[in-house]
């Protein structure tokens, strides 16, 4: 029971919101990218290549909130390229996202010795420090969860937030949407497809990037070798058990990052399983919630389609 | 004055001309209808002019001045609206939804959508022609005609005053296709210009002010709707004189071959139940199914396939129990099955025309050499179905894909009606198919009658029905409310009992 | 002009070879290092000797494997990413067996050990097929899912019940009798090329001229379809991830029996997603596959002898295969470069 306790934790809820950011963020990417038609399997490799960019940006500068702008730099090149192969090029979608998997771990890896000279992990850098807000870190319980964190971490809030607005109830969120859902009758209306796309894929490649800045300058303030540990291929379940909105989504990531918390309190303690077992529980969760989401979800109904305007 | 001119339009896709050097002009204030065959280039002359396609060459002038469409917004901003042969709805959107996007109407501050606003603009908008539809319904749970309905709203909350209709009459019984006629002619009362793409003789010879001929992407003629009749407009459609009906001889049906007894099935996506189905399918006899699309057709068809299983009820094939019979035994025993969607279901586009043939027959012992598939045995065979069926193709190992869509419909009808089979299922068999092919298909059918197999024919072409059935049965709403003998029905009772008018009304 | 399909796949793969070397190119130059010396010894490390050359077919067979199981899945319209963690069950169970029954001889030990890998691998790939057939869970996101799962669980086996006293975490050496013989002395190239070779011919036959493979590719290609054919397509889906599943297997079971002579934590070096670039660029076909990994053997082999002579990284290596399964899933790119060449030279 002890073990329960220390598991139910305010602790380890307060660690679980800045474990999430993220999955979060790149879950609310996920939800833009696949409400407009395009799967996006690439946030693996784009939280990835947020947190190496925001590593050399403050690496370079001194200043991690270079590093974080390098972040969403790299956030806005990536998307591009991604948009040009899954739009214009028409790939197909997965098998473009794993490409752009592998080029992240091989860019990272390959530009890291190139820099440093090392291969496992950066030198430390500039890390973003926590603030505390006032008056709100005084209430008790909810002052512990919510009142010491790194900006980020109030960023990934607003834009959570903002993401839902944005999706359900803007004109621009009705025609992501609508193209999702059937691009020819879109395009009928003189919705510019290319545009919608284009901008969705773009956000959540800059969201996933975003919140990869925060790996290497929120959460430690490093970069090592393929840091984003699976995060991408999470926030992707999260966002299909989250139904599209990124209010679910963040839930569901909310799901992942407590299992996580948990993961690592109990590595911390010396129980009689063994620590792979342990390690496991995020992946296995995630099969666990893919299963049993997916018999009842409802995705774009034109998800992963080509339509183009014809010309 | 002309509302709309398109002079020396060319269009092509690769090899294909779709549309070469045509003149098209139309009055302001008329119901101009463009009339032609499947594959004549009308779709395409209006997507052009709509702003879906680029034209190659040509010039397009609106109420007398030139104009360069490059987009449907260009369109729409030139008052034009496109009412499409397949909806352009989304499903789980609601009414008012389908209808702004693109165009919202906004709150104060331009970010968010006025909701309230919207619904009330297209209560106002249905008001004035008559319309009546709840804003806030969502598509996935109204009906086909109030689809439509919606489909032209679109296209008033645009201030659309040229109106392109592309085959709007396919989904609709005959009443329903009367009230569209009433709002086209309310809408040309006040003033608007209407185009009306079509390939049906008789709704031209009724809605129509003047009508254009298309033929092989060429412009034939234009005439007055007073000065012409069906069989001209037929003759001019199709270049030559067209037999409109086919011979049937009188044929005794033999033995019963397949039974349909009590069935019942619920399709647990959209609720439609099939009710209490009983038919029997005889030898030597062709059992047409009349009904609007969307009442049960295509449940039937997929029960009787084995795609789907009976909820209660038994189905007999030659005097054995099939309910529990997968697909693969069903056409073992000798179904054929021509289905509705030939894309979806009966070719594969990427595999060769050969590999399409042995779809359906893969682990046939006919064609394999004990482990492995005889692709010499298999390659002849498709030789001979290619020529028998007259089926263009433009090299040996073409895939399905590159096939016009008439020769994937022949390739289909090809290889089901050349298996060894006693029960043809043939589901909307010239869906989408040009009249040359009409008739060979027509003729294929007659004479799997003659070789004594019971075929049935589901089709939304009455014409086809009273055509080619011995009898002939109407579904509504997942029953069967009529069968008899063809002779017993016209198109007017067929058309009310499809509408779901009892027989007794009738 | 139109060529037939075939020839078009084989120019296409080779242009995104090409323009992936290219950018790698570039990145080299931008890295401040010479572009010939890096691709001299990219060539001399392939080519430049028996040795090297047995080391470029050595590199070789764990692609043809990893990428034959990709290429299958493919074909039946599924994603198996799983490669890695499916070739890790197939080299511990093969391993286990090794070790294990060492009084049999090699006639029958090896074919054992080798048949007991590929069913291990078979049985981890099923669980996400039949997650995928029965539930529609995407098996991309559950393969992945799986490689963590399996790589953890392999690695607690092996540490708590057969670990070879010691700090390395591996197994002891397997029996004499299950050391799959040498081609090439002293070079570890083994009978498992032979091997790989005989299985890509395996499945092309199966694939392109047995009833099993017609509905494979079928479900592939449009399920409808199959389902009017009468197929069984949750059957087939799942049947063909354990072929898959199988094959992945073997890529561990032969790096054991040929390379390894045990199992060791952590041996692949992402063999399961080189794979998949593999697949992609040899157009999902097993010759293809074939020619693919050769290709990228290649790149493995003389990526090392860049690292070591030139100081190029080699993940630089990874950038390319990422580069070329971007370039070869978008055909349309070359068809605009293409048009763009005609333009330049005036054409119409």
């Amino acid at each position: 029971m002890d073990i329960l306790k220390i598991i139910f934790s305010i602790n380890t809820f307060t660690a679980a919101i800045r474990l999430v950011v993220p999955i979060a963020l790149a879950a609310v990417g996920g939800a833009f990218s696949e409400r407009a038609g395009v799967i996006n399997i690439g946030l693996e490799g784009m939280i990835l290549i947020g947190a190496f960019a925001a590593a050399v940006g403050s690496f370079f500068s001194g200043s991690a909130y270079l590093g974080v702008l390098a972040a969403l730099g790299a956030g806005v090149v990536l998307g591009l390229i991604f948009s040009f192969f899954t739009v214009d090029l028409e790939a197909d979608h997965v098998v473009a996202g794993v490409g752009i998997n592998i080029l992240a771990l091989g860019f990272t890896t390959w530009l890291m010795q190139v820099i440093w000279g090392q291969k496992g992990a950066s030198p430390s850098v500039s890390g973003l420090a926590r603030i505390r807000i006032p008056i709100l870190a005084d209430i008790p319980i909810v002052g512990e969860l919510f009142g010491c964190h790194s900006p980020l971490v109030y960023l990934m809030f607003i834009i959570v937030i903002s993401g839902w607005y944005l999706m359900f109830k803007t004109p621009l969120g009705l025609r992501i949407r609508f193209t999702g859902e059937h691009p020819e009758a879109a395009d009928t209306l003189g919705i510019n497809i290319r545009f919608i796309k284009y901008f969705s894929v773009t956000l959540s490649s800059v969201l996933a990037a975003l919140g990869g800045s925060y790996l290497s300058l929120g959460h430690l303030n490093w970069f090592s070798s393929n840091m984003s540990a699976g995060r991408g291929y999470m926030a992707l379940a999260a966002n299909i058990f989250g139904q599209w909105n990124p209010l679910g989504g963040f839930a569901a990531s909310m799901l992942f990052a407590f299992t996580d918390a948990v993961q690592m309190r109990l590595q911390g303690m010396n129980l009689n399983i063994a620590s792979e077992f342990i390690q496991m529980l995020p992946y296995v969760l995630t099969v666990v919630v893919l299963a049993g989401a997916v018999i009842k979800s409802r995705p774009p109904a034109a998800l992963g389609n080509h339509y183009k305007s014809n010309k | 004055m002309f509302a709309v001119e398109m002079k020396n339009i060319s269009k092509s896709f690769g090899s294909v001309k779709a549309n070469d050097q045509i003149d098209f002009a139309v009055k302001k204030g008329e119901i101009h209808c463009l009339l032609g065959e499947n594959g004549a280039g009308k779709s395409t002359l209006m997507k052009i002019l709509f702003g879906l396609y680029s034209k190659d060459q040509g010039q397009i002038r609106i109420n007398d001045k030139t104009v360069k469409i490059s987009n449907p917004a260009a369109a729409i901003d030139k008052k034009m609206g496109m009412i499409h042969q397949h909806f352009m709805l989304v499903d789980r959107f609601s009414i008012t939804e389908n209808i702004i996007a693109g165009q919202e109407i906004t709150g104060a501050l331009g970010i968010k959508i006025d909701n309230k606003a919207a619904e009330k603009k297209v209560k106002e908008i249905s008001g004035n022609f008559g319309f009546d539809l709840n804003p806030k319904a969502l598509i996935e749970n109204i009906s086909v005609g109030e689809q439509q309905r919606v489909e032209i709203l679109k296209a008033l909350y645009r201030n659309a005053e040229i109106l392109i209709l592309d085959e709007p009459t396919a989904v609709l019984t005959p009443q329903e296709t009367e009230e569209l006629f009433k709002i086209m002619r309310s809408l040309t009362a006040d003033n608007k210009t209407i185009i009306f793409i079509t390939h049906k003789l008789k709704e031209t010879m009724e809605i129509a002010d003047r009508i254009t001929i298309l033929r092989d992407g060429k412009k034939i003629d234009t005439v007055n709707k007073d000065e012409t009749t069906p069989q001209k407009l037929a003759n001019l459609m199709v270049g030559r004189n067209v037999l409109l009906d086919v011979e049937k001889k009188e044929k005794k049906s033999t033995g019963e071959i397949f039974r349909l007894e009590k069935v019942n099935y619920k399709n647990p996506l959209s609720g439609l139940k099939l009710k209490n189905i009983n038919i029997s399918f005889k030898k030597g006899e062709i059992v047409g199914l009349a009904g609007v699309e969307g009442n049960g057709q295509l449940e039937l068809e997929e029960t009787i396939a084995g795609f789907r299983s009976v909820d209660s009820g038994k189905l007999y094939f030659d005097s054995q129990d099939i309910t529990e019979l997968s697909t693969r035994k069903r056409r073992d025993m000798g179904l054929a099955h021509i289905p509705s969607d030939r894309n979806k279901r009966g070719l594969v586009g990427n595999f060769s025309l050969a590999k399409n043939i042995l779809l359906g027959s893969e682990w046939n012992q006919q064609f394999k050499n004990r482990f492995a598939i005889n692709f010499n045995y298999l390659n002849d065979y498709t030789e001979k179905i290619l020529n028998e069926y007259d089926i263009r193709y433009s090299k040996k190992n073409s895939t399905a894909s590159e096939l016009s869509g008439g020769n994937q419909q022949k390739l289909i009808i090809g290889r089901e009606l050349s298996r060894a089979s006693d029960f043809v299922l043939a589901a909307q068999p010239t869906r989408g198919v040009d009249i040359g092919a009409i008739e060979f298909i027509h003729k294929q059918l007659i004479k799997m009658r003659e070789e004594d197999n019971a075929i049935f024919l589901i089709s939304a072409e009455l014409d086809e029905l009273l055509n080619l059935s011995d009898r002939l049965l109407v579904i509504y709403e997942g029953a069967i409310v009529a069968q008899g003998k063809v002779e017993e029905f016209n198109e007017e009772k067929l058309g009310l009992l499809m509408a779901g008018h009892s027989e007794e009304e009738v | 002009m139109s060529f037939n399909k075939t020839t078009k796949d084989i120019i296409y793969s080779i242009a995104a070879i090409v323009l992936a070397l290219i950018v790698g190119a570039i990145l080299i130059k931008v890295s401040g290092n010479s572009i010939t010396e890096a691709y001299y010894y990219l060539f001399y490390g392939a080519f430049g000797s028996t040795y090297n050359i047995a080391q470029t077919l050595l590199k070789t067979i764990p692609l043809i494997f990893a990428g034959l199981a990709v290429a299958v899945g493919f074909q039946s319209g599924l994603f198996n990413i799983g490669g890695e963690g499916q070739l890790y069950w197939g080299a511990f169970a093969t391993a286990l067996v090794a070790i294990t029954f060492t009084n049999l001889p090699s006639i029958i030990l090896i074919p054992l050990a080798l048949a007991v890998g590929a069913v291990a691998g078979a049985l981890w790939a099923a669980v996400p097929g039949i997650l995928r057939a029965k539930t529609g869970a995407h098996e991309v996101i559950t393969t992945i899912m799986f490689n963590y799962i399996g790589i953890l669980l392999t690695t607690f086996l092996l540490k708590n019940y057969f670990k070879e006293d010691g700090p390395v975490d591996q197994t002891r050496k397997i029996a004499e009798q299950a050391k799959l013989p040498e081609i090439v002395a002293n070079t570890r190239l083994s009978w498992a090329l032979f091997i790989a070779i005989i299985v890509v011919i395996i499945i092309y036959y199966l694939l392109n001229y047995t009833s099993y493979g017609y509905d494979l590719q079928l479900v592939g290609e449009n399920i409808d379809a199959a389902e009017y054919s009468g197929v069984n397509s949750d059957k087939v889906i799942i049947n063909a991830m354990l072929l898959s599943g199988g094959i992945a297997g073997l890529t561990g079971s032969t790096m054991v029996l040929g390379v390894l002579h045990r199992f060791i934590t952590n041996f692949s070096p992402g063999y399961g997603f080189t794979g998949i670039a593999v697949a992609v660029l040899g157009q999902n076909k097993p010759l293809g596959v074939l020619l693919a990994a050769f290709l990228f053997g290649i790149l493995e082999a003389g990526g090392m002898s860049m690292q070591l002579f030139a100081k190029i990284p080699a993940d630089l290596m990874t950038i390319v295969q990422g580069l070329v399964i971007l370039f070869a899933a978008a055909p349309s790119l070359f068809k605009i470069l293409k048009n763009k060449s005609l333009v330049f030279r005036g054409g119409n």
